[in-house]
């Protein structure tokens, strides 16, 4: 069982980055996911040129916004997640209407290996963009130990 | 017996959004005890796979020349206006 406190990368968690734009958001995220040996250094080009033809934007219901950008298997040598929060939101495109922008809080890098394999920890995203009270938490989170808490607390 | 529908599930890379997207259907629906087939598939793939479907769910814009429904949506990502959602599938594959 993959549960998404597990799968989030420790060094690929940072709080309060004040990202120019989201191409730098998720430069910086990929980066550490690289660094960390989650990924092919290829990882980046993918997502970012995935962002321009099929975006990650989700727009919320609690007035912050995420994005999970994320792109093809072939890229990933295992599973695991980066996660950042913004101090300001950057633009994303929407993903259910790409000509629309979402100002975006909340950045989860999803590197995942196989179709279908990580379905839990998907679900449990889904759940958290579902929740206002987690995102609030999340938001106001100070040091990646919270982040955590947060997210294994929520799912416990 | 009736024929089992097909909906197909779209996304863009098949591996993150489709698959919650599919597990919530195939959840919602069983709890209201329809069965269907459920597929996923990159957006890029529908034009192939639509001619066995009854009903496109997905999370990013597909283009489907055939004659079928095709529901564009992130409630099963963000939850906003889920319920209508699933009403809306649940006619589909309740009509004839």
């Amino acid at each position: 069982m993959e549960a998404l406190g597990d799968l989030l990368v420790k060094s690929a968690i940072i709080l309060n980055y004040p990202a120019r734009d989201a191409e730098d958001i998720v430069v910086t995220l990929g980066k550490r996911l690289f660094d960390a040996g989650y990924t092919k250094e290829s990882f980046i080009q993918a997502a970012l040129e995935r962002e321009k033809t099929m975006p990650t934007g989700l727009p919320l219901s609690c007035g912050f916004n995420a994005a999970i950008p994320h792109t093809d298997v072939e890229h990933v040598f295992k599973p695991g997640v980066a996660f950042a929060t913004l101090t300001n939101p950057v633009n994303f495109q929407n993903m259910v209407n790409p000509e629309d922008s979402v100002p975006v809080s909340l950045v989860f890098v999803l590197a995942l290996d196989q179709p279908k394999a990580q379905i839990g920890m998907l679900q449990e995203i889904a759940g958290i963009l579902q929740s206002p009270k987690v995102i609030e938490d999340l938001l106001i989170a100070s040091e990646c130990g919270d982040v955590i808490r947060i997210i294994k607390n929520k799912t416990s | 017996m009736v024929k089992r529908k097909t909906i197909l599930v779209a996304c863009g890379t098949a591996i993150a959004t489709s698959t919650v997207v599919a597990k919530a259907i195939e959840e919602a629906l069983e709890e209201r005890d329809l069965y269907v087939n459920i597929r996923q598939c990159k957006a890029s793939e529908v034009p192939s796979l639509v001619d066995n479907a009854d009903l496109i769910v997905t999370t990013t814009p597909v283009s489907v020349d055939k004659d079928i429904p095709v529901i564009q949506t992130l409630a099963f990502l963000t939850g906003i206006g889920k319920e209508d959602v699933i009403n809306q599938i649940v006619n589909y594959i309740k009509e004839d």
